[in-house]
């Protein structure tokens, strides 16, 4: 019946695995951050598309990311990061100008002490990182794997997605995410899915009638890729590739490894820093790696509870 | 361009991903900068600095691209003696009169013109109406023979005078006053000439902020001589683009809601100069002059019988009676301070925010507190509505709601989707717009509004025997209408705008089909050809995937869907394209029956006219321009790198100091702009900048720019929940340096003060703004965005509210990119506490008291020239004109 | 009877290939009628996008009467089918419940809106218009010069407007002689 004791881990065609006979080649995004410009077009035209409601009217202090981070009402999030260069660090020392960098996680420019007695009229070399966040459909997800009502649920495209009409709100799968992506949706009051888990659907709908999902659509760089994961897999190793034929060796790619702890992404990345810079994780693990052995057991209690079901069911028909 | 065209900046980086280099020069590191290969920061209000030295560098190291400058533009051109440049006089042109701070402009002249040129000048008037620049459009007034020397080894030949203006504008220089290192400008250098010549072009894109200064059109002039040195004009990947603001910007500048022209860049009749229709059409044809406005009377009778139909004869110079006339400056800023005045009665303001989007925003609001009523058509309930409860003012008790008599009407508007139409995007594109769905409930298209507006007040005066209301009796006013509101047919408009035959509707192909007798009619000649055939050619959406890059079978671009102006240039004198890579247009001698003009574009020259073409002795007009003479509106056929006409500040760019300025001019004596519009009015302040006192009291640089998630006075953004929340608040961007010595915290408030208010934001330190080394000494800029006002979904101060009116003299637009200002922690503070610290800057500055900074600061005008008090810059209207 | 039990999810998970319930067991109603609104709208417009002057193509999706979508037109040789966060949000900005859809109206010395009816808003600026211009026409300026004109009547903005209307609104304005009429290229 469980045939296939390694589909919680490793190197898989999550849809063929999830039982999709004939499925479409698996979807997904790469984005390319070296040529994300942080317009944030991405989040705009993914809540006019999926109708999320705003987040609310905060100025967060972390450069021009007014989002924070991805949540119930934020299915793309752009991280900006601003920091002094690598290269120039390394080439000398800098000047004690009594300019505070933002830390890598965007935070800590507020310390404006210890000016010294530089005026601070000298060139500074700098670079400020943009980069378009959102769900990874991991090859093996966890959130769909601890959801007990079957309202994640795998496409046929290898992607995962909340059923909102199944979904009830139990919030297993929120702790579950290794990435921290999914939340269930606190308010505003008034829009719909209150309490419902919600996270980027990678436009499933779109997708059923070949269409691009609508943050890849609107992104004016094509920082955002849509299409078959391996095409975008060999894409993203040709940019990589390519990039560190031009110099920038500090490109690297952050998901595409099938063989990391989730399997690979369905959305992954080309990254200028280490993961941590734009606050993801530098070594997810599926968080229920462990659980077909757990599994097992469950299902012998399950198969008895179903049988007990089925004869309820019928005997009501009757 | 990242950060307010960011679609178009997807060219940019395929550009980039293709191996181009991107340079960025900017005050601020920005989300352009983020991804240039080289950022370049420069003091605000030096650009023509630090272009200016890009072209001594050029001329110094003679990389010219020296075909195309001796065979198309005016280097061999032999300047007047009587020039006397700024060099010789310390930052003004020969000419200057400190009285009227105008030039008299014969020593401006070409060899042997200096008397023709002067008399069709009047600086004066030019100023006061904005007309000027119609000669950029109008050709210059000049005969079409000159002297050239095309060798350029004349001392007085435009290349050398070129040469001499610019001797001055060294890196070191440059390094002095932009605050730039003499590297980062060479690298700018060696890039830009690098990639310019016969197998390469460079293209120059700049957005509209260049405009907004005291000397903006010299701006755009410095960049404007450049690339034609570099032949860059007129070919593929060459140019000089300005990236627009709004949807149809373009269009309203061609079509124009402004003062001072009409239609197709036709002048509006001035009341000295324009009396009869042969007057008016002469101003525009420069008889004598070569190039296609030649045809300017064709051009105008066919506008006055769009106008007025059949009531436009040849017997009543076809109504050019009705136009009514201009005398001066009737701009925008000159009629809010008229509304301050009480001169005003009525204000229309259609999908405009005066209130949050122009300079000096108190005196906007305190303009519209004082009229008998106001009609504002807008989507949402903007700022500029409802001044008259919570503004600013009424925050400070200067505007009381129950004391202020100003009658408001908010009309609102459809939206782009609820009608049809056609906007004109920046690169001249027409694009037809098809309706989706029915406005909801009263919102009414401005085409609905004018209609039934035009249509009530002329049922309000058919009756009427009075000869002043003939010209709206007699106005062809009947549209089409349909539908259940009778909203009136755009395409019956655009018909009109094309022009036909009156005696058989046909619509005309061409402008050259348009004739001066009154049996055609047309709106708007350079839009003639969008209904060619017959067929809305607006509304082409021919896919791109279905046509070469040029696209153009996408929409309809003016004038004849030509998309490079000026494309004769991107082949040789003889015809043939400069380089193979570069080829666009040429001349093929095997094509129709003698030869034709062909290649990817439709030709701007006259298709079958060869380049051998040499043209009779005494021809004007369109006979008069060679087969190699490409700038066909253009008086000699050429490019003008020096301009004898047409610039009220002088003939070439010269580096002033922006109005307000920490720094003295280190080029000239001249501080400033010293023909800048001024109008000299206690709610009017200007801070000091040097030679006067006290400049240290505003110590700061401040400029203002938009954001990717807002728009201009965010009227369509901050009303917006979906952009709301992207750049929920206003914030001020400072350096740490600046932070730690004024005491700011990240994220927390300050305030920003000059002599006309203070605003206050959220405090943003980064290392995007660095403070510069300007004239030895550390310079630190401030940036604010612009968005905000106090209404819609978020809410804050305005930063236009911090700048005073002070204007270009050619355009009259105002310097809003550069001002200085005090900057402080904390709040600012509220009610008359608010007034009270402005005005205590303004007395320790010493501009309280109605005092006026010095304008003309060298030369014999220096001392007459010194503080006024109170009066204007002076106005022909109420003086002698000649 | 027999079809809806055996569609039934637990049923389906245990007889098909997806044993561990992930995938199309799963699959809930609202999956499988799922069609996004551009595959569902009555028509689509060829539109531009109102912002900056980049001119985008945009399509403007309906369904009963409805917009239910813009987004990029992928033909258009200017913008290949993108849009900025400004384009993006053109649905939220044409159907925001902020539009103004009725006329506001304040008095003299008001300090509240009150209500208009859009005809009688309209007759009543027809009225304004007419007089403003008579009481402040000029045959002749200060200098004797015939001027034919108002300094009475002023107007701002067109850059957000199509061609068209800034034609008319140039047109009947110069008939007029009201000649303050500007616009942000001005600005």
């Amino acid at each position: 019946m469980f045939g296939k004791r390694n589909s919680l881990y490793g190197p898989v065609d999550p849809a063929p695995e999830t039982g999709y006979v004939d499925a479409p080649a698996r979807k997904g995004f790469f984005t390319d951050t070296s040529i994300c410009i942080g317009c944030k077009a991405c989040e705009v035209a993914c809540k006019e598309w999926n109708d999320v409601p705003g987040e609310g009217f905060d100025q967060l202090g972390l450069s021009y990311d007014n989002t924070g981070s991805l949540n119930a009402n934020s299915w793309r999030h752009v991280a900006f990061i601003e920091q002094p260069r690598k290269a120039a660090e390394e080439k000398a020392p800098p000047v004690e100008l009594g300019m505070p960098a933002l830390r890598p996680d965007g935070v800590g420019a507020t310390d404006v002490g210890g000016a010294g007695g530089s005026d601070g009229a000298e060139a500074m070399d700098f670079r400020w990182l943009m980069s378009s966040d959102v769900c990874k459909h991991c090859t093996h997800a966890a959130c769909l794997d601890v959801c007990p009502t079957g309202s994640l649920f795998r496409t046929e495209f290898g992607t995962v997605v909340v059923q909102d009409d199944i979904c009830n709100g139990c919030g297993y799968c929120v702790p579950a995410c290794p990435f921290g992506v999914i939340e269930r949706r606190k308010g505003p009051q008034g829009s719909k899915n209150v309490g419902i888990a919600q996270k980027c659907t990678l436009c499933y709908d779109r997708l059923t009638v070949g269409e691009t999902p609508s943050c890849a659509k609107a992104c004016p760089t094509e920082s955002i890729q849509f299409g078959d994961v391996e095409e975008l897999r060999e894409r993203a190793q040709r940019r990589v590739e390519d990039l560190h034929g031009r110099g920038v060796m500090d490109a690297r790619l952050y998901g595409n490894d099938p063989d990391d702890g989730v399997g690979g992404t369905g959305a992954f990345f080309l990254l200028l820093d280490e993961p941590e810079v734009y606050g993801f994780p530098p070594d997810p693990v599926v968080t229920t790696a462990d659980l077909p052995r757990m599994f097992n057991r469950a299902t012998t209690a399950g198969v008895a509870l179903l049988a007990g079901a089925v004869a309820a069911f019928v005997g009501s028909r009757r | 361009m990242a950060e307010a065209h960011p679609v178009g900046f997807q060219w940019v980086m395929e550009a980039k991903s293709r191996g181009a280099k991107v340079i960025h020069v900017d005050p601020r590191f920005t989300r352009t900068s983020a991804h240039a290969d080289t950022f370049v920061p420069l003091r605000v209000g030096t650009d023509i600095a630090f272009l200016g030295g890009v072209i001594n560098y050029v001329l110094q190291n003679e990389l010219d691209f020296r075909e195309y400058v001796v065979a198309y533009t005016n280097a061999p051109t032999i300047v007047s003696e009587q020039f006397r440049d700024t060099d010789d006089l310390d930052g003004l042109f020969s000419g200057f009169d400190p009285e009227t701070r105008t030039y008299e402009t014969a020593s401006w002249q070409y060899d042997s013109q200096e008397n023709d040129g002067a008399q069709r000048e009047d600086h004066e008037m030019q100023r006061e109406t904005a007309s000027a620049l119609q000669h950029e459009t109008h050709g210059l007034s000049i005969d079409s023979e000159v002297r050239r020397d095309e060798t350029l080894q004349h001392p007085n030949c435009v290349y050398q005078v070129l040469k001499r203006h610019f001797a001055r504008y060294t890196p070191e220089m440059v390094a002095l006053t932009c605050g730039v290192s003499e590297e980062d400008f060479l690298e700018v250098c060696k890039a830009w000439t690098e990639n310019s010549g016969r197998e390469r072009t460079t293209a120059l894109v700049y957005s509209v902020g260049w405009t907004q200064h005291s000397v903006g059109v010299q701006y755009i002039r410095t960049g404007a001589i450049l690339q034609l040195l570099l032949g860059n004009l007129g070919r593929p990947g060459g140019g000089i683009m300005a990236l627009r603001g709004h949807a149809s910007i373009q269009g309203s500048t061609d079509i124009p809601t402004l003062f001072n022209i009409l239609p197709g860049y036709l002048p509006m009749p001035n009341a000295e100069q324009h009396t009869t229709l042969q007057e008016w059409v002469d101003a525009v044809r420069h008889p004598g002059a070569k190039g296609f406005w030649a045809n300017a009377g064709a051009y105008g009778v066919n506008l006055l019988k769009a106008y007025w139909g059949d009531a436009a004869t040849s017997e009543n110079d076809f109504c050019f009676d009705y136009v009514p006339k201009i005398t001066g400056d009737h701009g925008t800023y000159r009629t809010v301070l008229d509304m301050i005045d009480g001169k005003v009665k009525g204000y229309f303001l259609l999908g405009q925010n005066p209130a949050v989007g122009s300079a000096h925003g108190r005196a906007q609001r305190l303009g519209m507190a004082n009229l008998d009523w106001l009609v504002v058509r807008d989507l949402f309930e903007i700022e500029s509505a409802t001044f008259w409860k919570n503004s600013p003012e009424v925050e400070t008790g200067e505007i009381v709601p129950e004391e202020c008599r100003t009658e408001v009407f908010l009309m609102p508007a459809a939206s782009h989707v609820e009608k049809e139409g056609t906007f004109t995007q920046t690169q001249r594109v027409l694009q037809w717009r098809e309706k989706a769905v029915e406005p909801p409930g009263d919102c009414r298209s401005e085409l609905w509004f004018f209609y039934h507006l035009g249509r009530m007040v002329r049922e309000r005066l058919a009756a009427s025997t009075e000869e002043k209301d003939r010209p709206i009796q007699d106005l062809a006013w009947d549209y089409p209408v349909h539908g259940e509101h009778d909203e009136p047919s755009a395409d019956a408009v655009l018909r009109e705008i094309n022009g036909y035959e009156i005696a058989t509707g046909r619509p005309l192909s061409l402008f050259t089909e348009m004739k001066d007798d009154g049996s055609t009619l047309g709106g708007c000649w350079i839009y003639t050809g969008v209904y060619k055939d017959g067929v809305n050619q607006a509304a082409r959406r021919k896919s791109r995937h279905e046509q070469d890059y040029v696209a153009a079978e996408w929409g309809w671009a003016w004038p004849a869907n030509r998309r490079i102006l000026y494309n004769r240039a991107s082949a040789d004198p003889d015809g043939k394209p400069w380089s193979d890579r570069k080829a666009y247009i040429w001349w093929d001698p095997d094509a129709g029956e003698s030869g034709e003009w062909t290649g990817q574009d439709v030709p701007d020259f006259e298709r079958t006219k060869p380049p051998s073409y040499r043209p009779p002795e005494g021809a004007d007009g369109v006979a008069g321009i060679a087969g190699d003479d490409p700038f066909i509106m253009q008086g000699d056929g050429k490019g003008s790198l020096y301009v004898p006409q047409g610039l009220i500040d002088g003939p070439l760019p010269t580096h002033y100091e922006p109005v307000e300025s920490p720094f003295r001019n280190p080029l000239y004596g001249q501080q400033a702009n010293p023909t800048r519009k001024e109008y000299e009015r206690d709610e009017n302040r200007m801070n000091p900048s040097p030679p006067e006192e006290h400049s240290e009291v505003f110590p700061y640089v401040f400029t203002t720019s938009r954001l990717t998630e807002h728009h201009t006075a965010g009227g369509m953004s901050r009303y917006v929940e979906h952009l709301a929340e992207l750049q929920p608040e206003m914030f001020v961007e400072v350096s740490p340096a600046l932070a730690a010595q004024v005491g700011l915290e990240h994220n927390g408030w300050c305030h920003v003060v000059t002599a006309r208010s203070a605003v206050e934001g959220r405090v943003h330190i980064t290392d995007r703004l660095r403070p510069l080394r300007v004239e030895g000494r550390t310079v630190h800029q401030v940036w604010l965005p612009y968005h905000w006002g106090s209404g819609g979904i978020v809410t804050g101060d305005s930063a236009n509210d911090l700048f005073g009116i002070s204007l270009d003299p050619n355009v009259l637009i105002q310097e809003s990119k550069v001002g200085t200002c005090d900057v402080r922690p904390g709040r600012r503070p509220r009610g008359q506490a608010m007034r009270d610290l402005v005005a205590d800057h303004s007395a320790r500055a010493g501009v309280a008291s109605g005092a006026y900074p010095l304008v003309v600061t060298t030369g014999p005008g220096a001392a007459s020239g010194g503080k006024s008090d109170g009066d204007p810059t002076p106005d022909p209207s109420s003086g002698e004109t000649t | 009877m027999s079809r809806s039990f055996l569609g039934w999810p637990v049923l389906r998970q245990l007889r098909g290939s997806d044993p561990l319930g992930r995938g199309p067991a799963v699959r809930s109603k609202a999956t499988e009628s799922l069609a996004p609104r551009t595959a569902t709208a009555d028509r689509v417009a060829r539109s531009v996008c109102p912002y900056c002057a980049v001119g985008c193509g945009q399509r403007v999706f309906v369904k009963d009467e409805k917009v239910v979508q813009i987004e990029g037109d992928q033909d258009s040789p200017i913008s290949r089918g993108r849009l900025c966060p400004k384009g993006s949000a053109s649905k939220n900005l044409v159907t925001s419940d902020l539009r103004q859809t009725t006329v506001r109206y304040r008095r003299p010395y008001g300090t509240e809106w009150e209500d208009l009816d859009l005809p009688t808003a309209m007759e009543m600026i027809a009225d304004r218009l007419v007089k403003a211009r008579n009481d402040t026409w000029q045959e002749l300026d200060e200098k004797d010069r015939r001027v034919r004109r108002t300094l009475g009547v002023a107007s701002l903005g067109g850059a957000t407007l199509d061609n068209e209307e800034n034609y008319l609104i140039k047109k009947l304005f110069t008939a007029m002689g009201a000649i303050q009429i500007e616009n942000q290229a001005r600005i």
